[in-house]
């Protein structure tokens, strides 16, 4: 049963299609021939497919509505990615596309039969009332309705699915969103009044509805005269919704994150279906999807047509089609005296008008085959004996146009109904810096639009202060038109609420599938306010987002309730304004990390790399248990680089870092270390470092490699109020470092440098400046990880040169780099404290066993003081302490220290140290128990550890090996 | 939530270009008492309105200065660098 093709009209004026270039591409894996300019659905039209879709719930055949993108009845996969709008979607070679919810097949789905038969099972907000007993079958049920419910499947494979979305940041005088008559001539006012003016349009190209209605010459004219005046336009771009004052706008490729001083929103209204009997049925279109699918891609819409109108667009329709060679049967039109050149030209060509009447119902088995016209009362019923049956194979309706005001709303713009036209249409006053034009403000003449399109292009000049007292004149004078121009216009007529209750299904929400009666049902069930009914009966909430049925259902509840529109009022409009995919936001993945000079170094060794912040650094470079033994019996190297560095210059330098210490640096001897806590002004330790004075007005600050950027902000930060003559320079990037250590350091470093390097020389807590392996270096003699060391700051580009000359020069002490991991056990040994593993933002000094950081009697004051005063003579509730366990097994960190059952204090690191052969690790204990011997309890999920507290470290706990 | 904010040494950037530092609080001149210390260290007046605050250019000049913005409607009335008579 092959579907016979249309064949193509005579070539219209403004057609999209290229006759001369075919191009084939597959439908649910059958072949299909269309041309260039071809969208999916007038491809598929061509070829003689009427359905193209089956609806969400009941999986009746659904066929074109509005050729443009804005219903669901046309959603296809393309390439294996759901949500494609066939009607709106050129066509490729080689395109592969499907359709998304039938099944076997969409010409014959055996899940229609929820349709004949599920009614009892799926009543409007079912999932509340059916499908719930008996409970234990509610896996079997889940399953069932979620092959059945969706939209499509996404495809498995992630790499199938990228998107690779550039974010340009777009700053303008003026965005104009909509690039109809009233876009284009508001762009073109703005431009020529000396504004930055860009211009975004959601379909293939600028023009609007010029494109379709004859006036695609005009609309090219416009488009050229305004990219003339430097207009930047887009198209296909949608503006996505209105964020405080950025637009998204998706075009192709690129997310434009617009942010513009003014905005001129020209969105224009879409055109409203009608709601009657079986109004779903494939063959029955709007007006303006039927003259688009003549005019840009030469398609007979039908044979034979009936229209049925509110508005001058649908009589504008019939001529259209009657010029395409469509019979036309007749045109029913609500309004008692419809007048203009339409109604003559219908006249002319003998065309049967019917007056004050309007379709009720649609019959036919999957396609309009007839149509019932009638008059009818104020509840949409058909006047007795006013009733015709038409045969025919298309129904083009025209139920009034509803502006598109979601972005002026999201611009915090506020809607009424206006009785007149009977849609709700923006308020005038509209927010600061937002503009609106044309038929988005309830204008519906192509004069008064393309002025009101100028007027706000205008204004958006002159809010920006460009045009001068002429130009603003020429404004006050055409605002006194439009609104002149306003007053004479001709109202439609408003369309019954729904029309034939109780022939058929009357859908008032195609995408979801919502039929009038349900809406009654809700109602009835208690959901009468427009919130509560859209989230009851899910209207508006499917893929046209209320496009279609917004205005019908809140007419319909109106009906009902027996309130006015304007009291029902609408929904909340939200963005995005239409579908958007995901990746489309999320741009490129970025994922910045920062490696050492020497990081090829370390992949070379062999290095098992991880995260550390934003640095790659390596964990351990195959062994960690060799990595410490080495340490302890021979000499290491770790790559420190990302430690903070800071220089502190001037003459104010001490006195500075006096303030921001608790402990006295002011007196620290040029050449000389002292270790460092910084405190906040709660007490609480913030970092630790070291300070090493270079010379009288030179210090050289290290820090955490976490804490890095914070320390740099909070010193300037204090800098930026004090007046204070301290230069600061971070120079945390530019060298790199590396700790030397292990018995053998010495002599591995004296191997590389003239300075004297013996212990008298070179000092623990000495720093020293000297060339190593010829390069220029500051030595610092420290010891996190207890042997004695020595740190290397030097210039980044010299890494792998004095790295490579370092593991030379080791090579007779068989010298192993070591990594993180190793490096944690070490200073685990010596109990050294890392600031935010084993203290937290509660942590003082105090707390942390470092009473003698605190220096209360300094003359200064410094960050902190008060509060640690205060804290000096409160008893401490924990404190840090070392422990071991007495069975050698770890605790993870985190553990409990228990007392009595209850939990008392927690672990904060926990190692196996193969040197001591021990489990170690540090806790906050409380403060009786803070002493050599004291036994604690650890609990770590259910497994309980005994362990002894020992406050001195467990190797070298003189530092011996340290000063040596 | 998206507004300019204009940086003294750079100009206008978009405030992601910035890191927010907090509102303005007075130091305590001389040792203060217990709630006084816990005030400045814990607590903030939040106001519905302007406020005047820090903010940290920290993709880009990193330095520190200071704003007053309406924190109802996020429009920026003034910023400028410090000058030693406020905060600290």
């Amino acid at each position: 049963m092959t579907p016979r093709p249309t064949d193509r009209l005579s070539p219209q004026p403004g057609e999209r299609i290229d006759r001369s270039t075919p191009i084939a591409f597959t439908f649910d894996g059958r072949p299909v021939q269309g041309l260039a300019g071809d969208t999916i659905a007038s491809a598929l039209f061509a070829s003689g497919r009427r359905v193209f879709s089956r609806s969400f719930k009941y999986h009746r055949p659904r066929g074109l509505l509005c050729c443009a993108g804005q219903c669901a009845n046309c959603l296809v996969a393309v390439d294996g990615a759901p949500g494609v709008r066939a009607c709106t979607e050129p066509v490729r070679d080689g395109m592969r596309v499907k359709h998304l919810n039938a099944f076997p097949s969409l010409d014959w789905d055996a899940m229609r039969a929820a349709d004949r038969f599920g009614a009892p099972f799926l009543p409007v907000g079912f999932y509340y009332k059916t499908f719930i007993r008996p409970r234990r079958l509610w896996p079997l049920y889940e399953k069932a309705l979620r092959g059945v419910a969706g939209l499509g499947r996404l495809d498995r494979d992630q790499h199938r699915r990228r998107w690779r979305t550039d974010y340009r940041r777009r700053h303008a005088d003026v965005l104009v969103v909509g690039a109809g008559a009233a876009g284009l001539r508001a762009a073109l006012r703005a431009a020529e009044l000396g504004a930055d003016v860009v211009l975004v349009d959601e379909g293939a190209e600028p023009g609007g509805r010029l494109l379709a209605e004859g006036g695609h010459e005009r609309a090219h004219a416009l488009v050229a005269s305004a990219r003339d005046a430097g207009v930047e336009v887009l198209a296909p771009a949608t503006a996505l919704g209105y964020f405080d004052g950025i637009v998204p706008v998706w075009h192709r490729d690129t997310l434009h994150q617009v942010r513009a001083s003014q905005h001129v929103v020209a969105t224009g209204a879409i055109e409203q279906p009608l709601v009657f009997a079986g109004n779903d049925l494939p063959g029955v279109m709007l007006a303006g999807g039927a003259r688009r699918l003549s005019a840009l891609w030469a398609l007979p819409p039908g044979e034979t047509a009936v229209v049925a109108t509110t508005t001058d667009d649908g009589l504008e329709a019939a001529v259209a089609l009657l010029d395409a060679g469509v019979r036309i049967a007749a045109v029913a039109d609500m309004r008692p005296r419809p007048g203009g050149p339409a109604v003559g030209r219908l006249e002319e060509a003998a065309i049967p008008l019917m007056r004050g009447a309007t379709v009720v119902a649609a019959e036919g088995k999957n396609a309009v085959s007839l149509v019932v016209l009638a008059r009818v009362d104020g509840n949409g019923r058909a006047l007795p004996g006013s009733e015709i049956r038409i045969p025919c194979d298309l129904l083009a309706v025209s139920g009034g146009l509803a502006p598109a005001s979601s972005l002026l709303s999201q611009a915090g713009a506020d809607g009424a109904y206006d009785a007149a036209s009977g849609c709700f249409v923006p308020v005038p006053e509209l927010p600061e810096g937002i503009h609106a034009a044309g038929a988005v403000t309830g204008l519906w003449s192509e004069e008064a639009i393309e002025l009101s399109g100028a007027v706000g292009g205008a204004a958006a000049a002159h809010a920006l202060g460009l045009g001068g007292d002429g130009a603003l004149k020429e404004l006050e004078q055409a605002r006194l038109r439009l609104s002149e121009m306003r007053g004479a216009a001709a109202p439609p007529a408003v369309p019954p609420a729904s029309a034939g209750h109780g022939r058929d299904k009357c859908f008032a929400c195609l995408c979801e599938d919502v039929t009038t009666k349900e809406i009654q049902q809700s109602i009835e069930e208690g959901f009468d306010s427009i919130e509560l009914g859209k989230r009851y009966t899910t209207v508006t909430m499917g893929p046209c987002q209320g496009r279609m049925c917004q205005l019908p259902s809140i007419r319909f509840m109106a009906g009902e309730m027996g309130q006015d529109l304007g009291v029902i009022g609408t929904t909340t409009a939200r963005p995005p304004w239409s579908t958007v995919p995901l990746g489309v936001l999320a741009g490129r993945p970025f994922e910045p990390a920062k490696r050492s000079s020497l990081h090829a170094r370390h992949r070379a060794a062999g290095a098992n790399v991880m995260w550390a912040g934003d640095w790659r650094r390596p964990y351990d470079y195959g062994d960690p248990k060799a990595e410490v033994l080495a340490v302890h019996e021979r000499v290491g190297l770790i790559d420190v680089s990302p430690l903070g560095k800071l220089l502190v210059r001037g003459p104010d330098a001490g006195a500075f870092l006096d303030r921001l210490y608790p402990n006295r640096l002011s007196n620290l001897k040029p050449g000389r270390i002292r270790y460092g806590v910084m405190a906040s002004d709660a007490g609480r330790i913030m970092d630790d470092g070291t300070v090493c004075r270079l010379d009288e007005e030179t210090f050289y600050v290290t820090t955490t490699s976490s804490g890095a950027g914070a320390v740099e902000e909070w010193f300037s930060w204090w800098l930026a109020t004090w007046e204070m003559q301290v230069h600061l320079t971070d120079v945390t990037q530019g060298l790199s470092a590396v700790n030397l250590a292990g018995p053998r350091a010495r002599d591995v470093l004296a191997s590389l440098t003239e300075l004297d390097c013996s212990n008298d020389a070179f000092a623990y807590l000495d720093g020293r400046r000297a060339h190593v392996a010829g390069v220029p270096c500051l030595m610092l003699r420290i010891g996190f990880v207890g042997e004695l060391g020595y740190e290397l700051h030097f210039p980044a580009a010299f890494g792998e040169h004095l790295w490579d000359a370092l593991l030379e020069a080791g090579r007779p002490y068989a010298i192993r780099p070591f990594g993180l991991e190793p490096q944690r056990v070490l200073r685990l040994e010596k109990l050294h404290v890392i600031v935010g593993q084993d203290t937290d933002s509660e942590s003082t000094p105090y707390g942390a066993a470092m009473p003698w950081i605190v220096k209360l009697d300094k003359e200064d004051e410094f960050i902190g003081k008060w509060a640690l005063e205060e804290a000096s003579e409160r008893a401490l509730e924990t404190t840090l302490v070392g422990f071991q366990t007495i069975d050698g097994g770890v605790p993870r960190e985190g553990a409990a220290v228990v007392i009595d059952g209850a939990p008392a204090g927690k672990v904060t690191s926990a190692r196996f140290s193969s040197q001591l052969t021990q489990a170690i690790g540090m806790a906050w204990v409380p403060a009786q128990l803070a002493q050599d011997g004291s036994r604690i309890t650890i609990v770590d999920d259910g497994r309980a550890f005994s362990a002894l507290v020992s406050t001195k470290p467990f190797h070298d706990p003189e530092g011996a090996r340290l000063r040596s | 939530m998206s507004f300019l904010l204009t940086c003294p040494c750079c100009g206008p950037r978009e405030v992601t270009d910035f890191r927010f530092g907090g509102e303005v609080v007075p130091r305590p001149t001389s040792a203060p008492g217990r709630r006084e210390l816990n005030t400045y260290n814990y607590f903030r007046r939040n106001v519905a309105g302007v406020q005047r605050e820090w903010w940290y250019h920290r993709s880009g000049c990193r330095s520190w200065f200071l704003a007053e913005r309406d924190t109802r409607t996020n429009r920026v009335l003034w910023s400028g660098l410090a000058d030693g008579a406020d905060g600290a």
